[in-house]
């Protein structure tokens, strides 16, 4: 979410078909061997169920359009202006409700938030996972995803992005999952789609989560294993150039919704204001 | 329909009791009401369920072509068959355009289970198809939906039409309505083809936002005794493509709400009543959710109608009157161009009619065979009259300086107009005048065999309109 890219759905499916012809020259392939889930140890869990109040031991405010961190329109030429004003981030009725007015707000059209759990909560490997309902409409850009600890010094894509699930709002029935690092950020990122069967993002609950272990992540929707990634991936996607991170440092996590942006493009006459993103509950699990 | 189906459930139920009373039994679980067939296909590769005309066209009295409806085995998108519509050009001898409905063949269908009306379609040539939907039954066409202008593609395309509330369907017939013209190809026939067709549950119909009034909150008055119509229905649905589709349902989907039921109330077919004095807001629902859109309507009490007319109807040629049986008018407004700014016309007031101009300086009755040739009709011999009488009613504050010229334009070898003032000492605000004026008084009209045209002018000596807002009735010759 980071940084400018544009969205390449094929690298996977490059990716897959390649995968499909290992499957005749080799009985044992990646594919077949995907990693059985046995993260099954709770270590944190937030079901928002304090109303009116978002619990700031676990998370994070990013504040504004992105300029005093020196990426403004956050990177991707988004439009909103983060706060953390009851009005864009609050909890109601047992949800974390994220939610992108329009207004004018410090010289930005749009208003929203992004909570994160740097320093609070930062975790190497595990279950990640999150129930959550989308917005809807043309330049929305909800996501849940993961950034990798830089109190190193080690500055993105070194650090490495996994980006749980995305969706832009104009397209209700399908999500993405993507991971970036060095030689696959950006435009270059790692990402498959999925497609829902008869339900959309938008009007019911799915559960978005990764399982993510030493030299793989596991991308996941309900209960449908939709894709999985390893170091074998990257340098397939990258003709060996890319640079596995993932087994390095701790990731915390990002739930936001963005207004416009790069990948998006901008809301339009028919985009409805306000857009909420409402999240039922994050969990995380060990080993 | 409804009320066989209520019938049906009160049978059962009156069953249901009496089982109850004999035996002092439970409700056993068997007890299951009257249901309707739940097949969601219409036309695969042959009819489904339909009666056997298949196609019910429109009224070929109103122009519809019965002749461009049929299959076609040679184009399908699936199987070997699919509808196919020759729509014709304007001036077809067998009907300008085409159109009708698909009839279930038994007694209705439970559509409860889906959620839209698909279906397949390509055409010869990109066009729009000016309705699709379904609901209408030529009977009560109490569910009816309608989409307009979709635009068919030259490739094969699918094509979603959301049910506004479909737990209103449990007994419905009317599968299928379509209606096609050739405004989208300047008058060019084409052909297009349907396959496919059914009702689905998709899972993706969503973001329901209806509208009442086009989504507008607006103001009227009204008088007591008088019914409005609840206007702009229309809702709003997204699809599983990301786009906004907009359909117009019936006012049979919307549970209508009056804030006020001492002033007004509304029925299920969408008709305000305004039953007393007072404000009412009127808004809706369709399917809980809340409706875009409401009417404040203010009742200042009765409408206080002019006096009846007591002519003789054989001696009188009328123009407008509820009394009397009007001659052919072409237009109640003129709506002259470019300099004349009077709206309104003709408008019911409870079982009666009024004419109401707003913003008038000037404005035509018009009832000859000059002005608009296409409206021609035939004007008034006067030559046996003596007298014109109008009833006057202004709607607004009278100054003094207001006027109102009445012209009388005669149509002959050449046009002569004759006019006569009304002064604004002669009207009173919210109270109707009569005037009975000789045609003889209406200066410069030399010759009577001909007049086409009664002009209503407010305009002062400075050309500034002086009476905006007026009521008019009774306006006849004799």
């Amino acid at each position: 979410m980071n940084n400018i890219r544009i969205r390449k759905k094929q690298t996977m499916k490059t990716l897959l078909i390649g995968l499909i012809m290992l499957v005749s020259l080799s009985s044992c392939n990646t594919d077949e061997a995907q990693t059985v889930a046995t993260f099954d140890n709770l270590v944190l869990e937030d079901n928002f169920n304090n109303d009116g109040t978002i619990d700031t031991t676990i998370w994070n405010f990013d504040i504004g359009d992105g300029t005093a961190q020196g990426i403004p329109g956050w990177g991707n030429n988004e439009l909103q202006y983060y706060t953390d004003r009851s009005d864009n981030a609050t909890v109601e009725n047992g949800f974390l409700l994220i939610t992108a007015k329009q207004e004018e707000f410090n010289g930005a059209q749009y208003t929203s938030a992004r909570l994160q759990t740097k320093n609070k909560f930062q975790q190497q490997y595990g279950r990640f996972e999150a129930r959550i309902r989308l917005p809807y409409g043309q330049g929305m850009w909800p996501a849940f995803w993961l950034l990798g600890d830089d109190s190193d010094g080690s500055i993105w894509p070194q650090i490495g992005e996994i980006d749980i699930m995305e969706n832009v709002g104009d397209e209700p029935i399908q999500i993405f999952g993507t991971v970036h690092g060095p030689g696959y950020s950006g435009a270059e990122s790692v990402s498959k789609s999925y497609t829902l069967e008869g339900s959309r993002v938008d009007t019911e609950f799915h559960v978005y989560g990764i399982e993510w272990g030493p030299n793989y992540i596991n991308y996941y929707i309900d209960d449908v294993l939709y894709n999985q990634i390893t170091p074998e991936d990257i340098d397939e996607a990258t003709n060996g150039q890319g640079e596995w991170v993932f087994n390095d440092r701790p990731f915390y996590i990002i739930l936001n919704l963005a207004v416009g942006g790069n990948l998006p493009g901008p809301p339009n006459a028919e985009t409805e204001f306000p857009q909420t993103m409402l999240v039922d509950y994050v969990r995380v699990y060990q080993q | 329909m409804k009320k066989i189906n209520y019938i049906n459930k009160a049978l059962v139920l009156l069953a249901v009791i009496s089982v109850m009373f004999a035996c002092e039994r439970g409700l056993s679980d068997d007890v299951e009401f009257a249901s309707f067939p739940t097949t969601g296909d219409i036309f695969t590769d042959a009819p489904v369920g339909l009666t056997d005309e298949f196609f019910v066209s429109f009224d070929p009295a109103g122009g519809a072509n019965t002749q461009g409806f049929g299959t076609d085995d040679n184009v399908a998108f699936e199987g070997s068959s699919s509808i196919r519509i020759d729509v014709p050009a304007p001036n077809d001898p067998n009907g300008g355009f085409i159109g009708g409905i698909f009839l279930d063949r038994g007694t209705g269908r439970d559509l409860s289970g889906y959620d839209a009306l698909t279906f397949w379609a390509r055409a010869s040539t990109t066009a729009s198809i000016g309705l699709f939907g379904f609901g209408t039954d030529f009977v009560e066409n109490k569910y009816s939906v309608g989409k307009s202008d979709t635009q068919l593609s030259t490739d094969w395309r699918k094509y979603t039409i959301p049910i506004p509330d479909a737990s209103k369907l449990i007994q419905e017939r009317g599968m299928f309505i379509f209606s096609a013209g050739t405004n989208s190809t300047n008058g060019f026939g084409f052909t297009f083809w349907i396959d496919e067709l059914r009702f689905e549950n998709l899972g993706t119909i969503a973001q329901s936002r209806p509208q009442i009034f086009g989504g507008q909150d607006i103001s009227q008055q009204a008088f007591t005794d008088t019914t409005l119509p609840v206007t702009g229905l229309a809702q709003i649905f997204n699809l599983e493509d990301g786009s906004n589709t907009t359909i117009e349902p019936a006012a049979a989907y919307f549970d209508f709400e009056s804030s006020n039921l001492d002033v007004a109330i509304v029925n299920e077919q969408g008709e305000i009543s305004i039953i007393g004095e007072g404000t009412a807001v009127i808004t809706a629902q369709l399917n809980g959710v809340l409706a875009e859109g409401s009417l404040e309507v203010t009742s200042i009490g009765s409408f206080q109608f002019a006096p009846v007319p007591t002519e003789d109807p054989a001696s009188v040629v009328s123009l407008f009157s509820d009394a009397y049986t009007d001659i052919p008018v072409s237009r109640y407004n003129s709506f002259f161009e470019p300099f004349q700014t009077t709206l309104g016309g003709v408008v019911p007031v409870a079982d009666q009619s009024i004419i109401s101009y707003t913003d008038l300086n000037f404005v035509g009755i018009v009832f000859n065979d000059v002005i608009f040739p296409a409206e021609a009709v035939p004007p008034i011999n006067a030559t046996n009259l003596t007298t014109m009488h109008i009833d006057v009613n202004v709607q607004e504050a009278v100054q003094s300086g207001d006027r109102l010229l009445l012209e009388l334009t005669n149509y002959g070898a050449s046009e002569t107009v004759g006019s006569y003032l009304i002064n604004g000492s002669e009207l009173v605000q919210d109270t109707w005048v009569s005037f009975d004026i000789p045609l003889s008084s209406f200066a410069g009209l030399t010759d009577m065999s001909r007049i086409g045209l009664l002009l209503f002018n407010s305009s002062d000596s400075s050309n500034n309109p002086t009476i905006s807002n007026v009521f008019l009735d009774n306006i006849y010759f004799y």
